[in-house]
């Protein structure tokens, strides 16, 4: 791939025990090119959130890096940053938007002030500039400026994801990381949060990885998807050979256990 | 519908939540019945009015208007006798398998239990030989299971053993509210798979509650889909969701992730384009039904 915006090189992560180490992530590489929406698939307890935190360094102890990984985010590794560096590189190159996002938002201020909150610590906007930006953003995932005076609660789930979305993009972000941003809201909402993500990333460029255990969803939006078993990449391919043609005897497995909505209510499996 | 006659019915029931000024309709003029050995789902949305219907069935809720029947009597002013009799007939299964099991009691007290309130002439070698007996309809070793607690368990056996705690007391319905959505994709099947051979061999009637269209096709016999405490559509499930007829039905199954459709693809865009209309449309009250085939009605959305 030329030039990708994130290049995964060898990463093993161990989730260090008193006995015995839990090796989460398994010399895991892959990349992700510019403006390409990557799936990573899998179980919960496989990995995929332990990459997608480790991305931007916001993994914990007992978590480690093992040495030998590397994450390189346009070519700089992402591994050897101070935290100087690291504070540029978040939100600024990488935005996460987590499983429950819509509750990470602080319940005692207004939308306006959680956009600022980031604005000014990162660009040392105004508040009056800061703002017509945050309204801005928000009509990006169709949420009607008048609402930046509201709080949280009185949003919906699905409102509260999408300013959780809106914030994450005022930076312009190269790489936006998604860890189940739609599991908890129902299908309607999902779908019309994902459309509206499909069509910024081809407006304003920015690269998706796109971490879900919904197979089905996967396909229909992403470019490229990755399985992942139990630490280990298993297969990678473009979402209609993932579909189509999948190679590795999980892939098909996982295809074998989703009930379909027409045709089979199940699919056979190809051993 | 079937031959056999409902054990468990809802006959126009209306639920109005008032908070703050606002009036929520949980429940409106909601009807349908269980029959023993069909498993009836009810899709819909979040705050659709699902857990409702549940909890007017767990007598949580009393309603408003309307009635619960029980074979075929009227629930309300039974004796505290019947009430006991209807509660081991209809049990339920809850969402979160993390959060239904009490953690500092071993799975044998969470049967036990219900086997010493409801069936207190079971005692001894007797009452064990029918713990061992529901743990292993449910396919997990009782002599490995018995002793645990419940964070030793995965997400997928916390779930059989909720099952397992319903079967306990010999109920002949199961209210199961999203039982799998907290389950990772490999798990589901499982449950579901077990859920259907329960349904057959132990002819119970079961009412699938869920979100997951896709699961409710492979589980359920019937199926209504609700949004505003409405049920809008109803019918056998092949023929509600080959042949969906409300725009509100088409809505939800246009959404419901599918590989064959690409993001983008204008080709399955009506529905998807006029979310807020169909949304708001079918909030409106829709008195009407119409039967549009063989066991398959809507409520027309008002014009």
């Amino acid at each position: 791939m030329n030039d990708p915006v994130l290049s995964i090189r060898n990463l093993s992560i161990d989730y260090i025990g008193a006995t015995t180490d839990f090796h989460a992530v398994k010399n895991v590489s892959f990349d992700i090119g510019k403006g390409e929406f990557f799936g990573l698939a899998g179980e919960s307890g496989c990995g995929k959130s332990t990459i997608a935190f480790a991305i931007s360094r916001l993994h914990r102890p007992p978590a480690l890096i093992r040495t030998g990984s590397q994450i390189l985010l346009d070519g700089r590794d992402v591994l050897t940053l101070d935290d100087q560096a690291l504070k540029q590189l978040r939100w600024r190159e990488v935005a996460m938007v987590f499983q429950s996002a819509m509750n990470s938002l602080n319940p005692v201020l207004s939308i306006e002030r959680q956009f600022y909150d980031v604005l000014k610590t990162h660009t040392g906007m105004s508040r009056l500039s800061a703002r017509a930006r945050a309204a801005e953003l928000l009509k990006l995932v169709d949420i009607p400026a008048d609402r930046l005076s509201a709080y949280p609660h009185q949003l919906s789930g699905g409102m509260r994801q999408r300013v959780v979305i809106a914030i994450c993009l005022a930076l312009n972000p190269k790489l936006l990381i998604m860890d189940e941003p739609t599991t908890a809201l129902d299908v309607v909402v999902q779908r019309e949060i994902l459309e509206r993500i499909h069509k910024l990333r081809q407006e304003l460029g920015f690269s998706v990885l796109f971490i879900t255990h919904d197979l089905a969803l996967m396909v229909q939006v992403s470019d490229r998807i990755g399985i992942m078993l139990e630490g280990e990449l298993v297969e990678v391919n473009d979402a209609q050979a993932i579909y189509r043609t999948p190679q590795h005897g999980y892939t098909r497995k996982l295809w074998a256990s989703i009930p379909r909505l027409t045709g089979k209510p199940i699919a056979e499996v190809t051993p | 519908m079937t031959d056999t006659a409902p054990i468990l019915a809802l006959d126009n029931v209306s639920k109005v939540f008032n908070r703050g000024g606002s009036t929520v309709h949980a429940a409106r003029a909601v009807s349908f019945a269980l029959h023993p050995g069909r498993t009836l789902a009810l899709v819909g949305e979040s705050g659709s009015g699902k857990t409702t219907a549940a909890r007017l069935i767990m007598r949580e809720y009393r309603p408003d208007q309307g009635r619960l029947l029980f074979r075929g009597e009227p629930i309300e002013g039974s004796a505290v006798r019947d009430m006991k009799a209807y509660r081991s007939a209809v049990q339920m299964v809850f969402q979160d398998p993390f959060s239904s099991l009490n953690p500092v009691h071993t799975i044998r007290y969470h049967l036990e239990r219900p086997m010493r309130l409801h069936q207190p002439s079971l005692k001894g070698a007797a009452r064990d030989a029918a713990i061992a007996e529901v743990l292993t309809r449910v396919k997990l070793d009782p002599a490995l299971i018995l002793p645990k607690y419940p964070h030793e368990l995965s997400g997928g056996q916390r779930q059989r053993i909720s099952i397992a705690r319903a079967l306990a007391v010999n109920p002949e319905v199961i209210i199961a509210d999203e039982p799998t959505s907290m389950l990772d994709v490999s798990v589901r099947l499982g449950i579901l798979n077990l859920l259907n051979d329960m349904k057959r061999q132990l002819k119970l009637a079961v009412l699938y509650i869920t979100h997951d269209i896709a699961t409710a096709r492979y589980v359920a016999e019937d199926i209504m889909v609700m949004y505003a405490g409405q049920i809008v559509e109803w019918g056998e499930t092949e023929s509600v969701l080959g042949n969906p007829q409300h725009p509100y039905t088409r809505l939800l199954l246009s959404a419901v992730p599918d590989p064959d459709r690409r993001f983008g693809d204008t080709r399955f865009s009506d529905e998807l384009d006029r979310i807020d209309l169909i949304r708001r449309q079918s909030a409106l009250e829709q008195p009407e039904v119409r039967e549009i085939g063989p066991n398959h009605f809507i409520r027309p959305m008002p014009v």
